[in-house]
């Protein structure tokens, strides 16, 4: 059995848990757009300005927020997922452990939960697409393109973060990364607001994060405005954490399975 | 290893040609586990395996039976010394090696998400069986643990017992060369224990090669063919459980108890009256233990000299006897 194969028997138990609540979730995934939108976009949009909205470059807010709500939501469902049920994988039902005592290795337990976020969260971006849909704010069919790179981020911090849980001993940790490094991506990626908004050294921080690039490419995309020249560094900057994330998880996984 | 054939029933249809009889299963030269920090849980051990027998490791806690086990297991890497395990190395084939091992960990970590016969399905998947394969050896399986009628239930509200039937079952899902059991029965009740136990029986008349770990030595006495016995790190004896009780014990063992104002008023006298009585004698917190090759005779000589016992106990020599004789330590402490 090849590690390819192997990785598919990894996404393949989890798909088994998930068929059972599949209608559950994807009826969140379908509700939670349309909530946030509503309320953010046609609330708080409908008290906007015509001379404030000029900073969001002449699209109606609720236009603007819904792809980066898109990105957020893509970085929010890849940390629940590799977060508690990558520990509980580790130490409390130690599913990895029966894994490990058959031809499954490391790196297909590794490329199977990357797998398995993957389509997470392309189905979930799938129903999120279809919800700006409706809300008629995607501009051309390249927004289609916002599914694959919604995935990206996905797999991007499903990396890093299994890397991290894989360091873990207790979830205490969990609460300090959501705190500090979710949440202030969350706000200060340019998903609410742009970041024109903030001093010139801050927009230099943002610059550096991770979230804020999946917003750039995933806007981009669905308001049809990628701007040639800077895409590719987005892309660039989320392929390069992907792969380092993807190395970290395999060497601390592997590490501390051996313990 | 004619009933072996017929080992059908249970998926248990062993592959391996029996020209390789005389080879062991495995082998370990100066095996040693050091651990990051230096402590050193296996220390230069030697044994060897063969196809067919229940093989089992009787000790303490800490004595390093785990941490061999693991090694076997190829989830532990090996620090120092020679392992072969199925002729393979598990330095670089652990994943053949795995391939042809089923596992019984100390600590269940069944697919709690899962239901009982997803549990033996899905882990046909992860060894790469067919699909008809694996559903037959599910349905299989499940009859011989005898939880055919739990197959839809959920892991969780199972017993125990139960618990560890299914961890066995799934352990033989590949139709493994060899079975390694952990501490099987640690923290069952003595019914569960005796099905368990059964089972394990069933399995060893159909020709599979086991490692079996206890602190037991009822277990060990029960089960296996071949014993080594290990304590701080190193095996401390090896035989057959008769062998190593008739190099290291008596034939029988004659108990005194004494009430506690006869121990205070003999004081120091009470060794030198049953001095010359017996070939040995161990003085544990609640009894005496004499070890004779007639304990009936024994005891009447202890009668004669007019020895204030309280209660008087013959019995045949057990490993136990053979553990106190070898580290001057209980087993379960």
């Amino acid at each position: 059995m090849t590690v390819l194969a192997a990785s598919g028997r990894v996404w393949q138990r989890n798909w088994l848990v998930y068929k059972r609540l599949w209608h559950r979730s994807l009826a969140f995934g379908f509700l939670q757009p349309v909530l946030f939108l509503t309320a953010m976009g046609i609330g708080i949009g409908a008290l906007l300005t015509p001379a404030s909205l000029e900073a969001f470059g002449g699209v109606e807010f609720i236009d603007w927020l819904g792809p980066g709500l898109l990105a957020a939501m893509a970085m929010q469902t890849a940390t629940f997922e590799s977060t508690y049920p990558i520990m509980n994988k580790i130490m409390w039902g130690r599913n990895y452990e029966a894994m490990l005592s058959t031809p499954v290795g490391i790196r297909s337990i590794v490329g199977g939960e990357l797998a398995w976020g993957a389509f997470r969260i392309g189905t979930l971006a799938t129903i999120f697409l279809v919800v700006l849909a409706l809300f008629g704010i995607p501009r051309s069919p390249m927004a289609i393109l916002a599914i694959p790179v919604a995935v990206l981020v996905g797999v991007a911090f499903s990396a890093c973060l299994i890397a991290f849980t894989a360091t873990q001993k207790n979830d205490v940790g969990f609460s300090a990364i959501f705190r500090f490094v979710i949440n202030p991506l969350f706000l200060f990626s340019g998903t609410f607001f742009p970041l024109t908004q903030l001093p010139d050294e801050l927009q230099a921080v943002a610059w550096a994060t991770p979230l804020f690039h999946g917003v750039e490419l995933i806007r981009g995309a669905i308001l049809d405005q990628l701007d040639p020249l800077t895409a590719p560094l987005h892309l660039g900057y989320l392929l390069l954490m992907f792969g380092i994330g993807a190395w970290l998880a395999e060497r601390n996984l592997a590490r501390r399975m051996a313990d | 290893m004619g009933p072996m054939r017929n080992g059908a029933r249970i998926g248990l249809e062993c592959e391996t040609p029996m020209t390789n009889q005389q080879q062991s299963l495995v082998h370990a030269r100066a095996l040693t586990k050091r651990y990051a920090n230096s402590f050193t849980a296996v220390d230069g051990i030697d044994f060897d395996v063969r196809p067919g027998k229940a093989f089992g490791f009787l000790g303490p806690n800490g004595a390093g039976k785990t941490s061999t086990m693991r090694m076997i297991a190829c989830s532990s890497p090996v620090t120092e010394g020679t392992l072969s395990v199925i002729g393979m190395d598990p330095r670089t084939q652990a994943r053949e090696i795995k391939a042809k091992l089923g596992v019984v960990p100390q600590h269940d970590n069944l697919d709690t998400e899962l239901t009982v016969r997803e549990n033996l399905e899905m882990y046909a998947r992860y060894f790469d069986i067919p699909r008809d394969v694996a559903n037959r050896r599910t349905a299989e399986l499940l009859e011989f643990v005898q939880l055919d009628e739990r197959a839809k239930d959920q892991v969780e509200p199972l017993s125990g017992g139960m618990k560890r039937r299914l961890t066995i079952a799934r352990a033989l899902i590949n139709d493994p060369e060899l079975v390694i059991l952990d501490e099987p029965t640690t923290g069952l009740d003595p019914q569960a224990r005796h099905l368990l136990w059964e089972r394990l029986y069933q399995l060893k008349r159909r020709g599979a090669t086991l490692i079996i770990t206890t602190h037991y030595m009822d277990e060990a006495e029960q089960l296996c063919d071949h014993l080594v016995v290990m304590d701080k790190a190193k095996i401390v004896a090896e035989g057959s459980p008769r062998q190593l009780i008739d190099q290291h014990s008596t034939k029988e063992v004659l108990e005194l108890r004494f009430t506690d104002a006869v121990r205070e008023d003999l004081n120091g006298q009470l060794n030198g009256q049953l001095d010359g009585l017996a070939d040995r004698i161990e003085e544990l917190p609640d009894r005496h233990l004499l070890y004779t090759e007639n304990g009936e005779r024994t005891l009447e000589q202890v009668n004669l000299r007019k020895i204030p016992v309280e209660s008087a106990l013959v019995r045949r020599s057990s490993m136990e006897d053979v553990f106190l004789r070898l580290t001057g330590r209980s087993l379960v402490e």
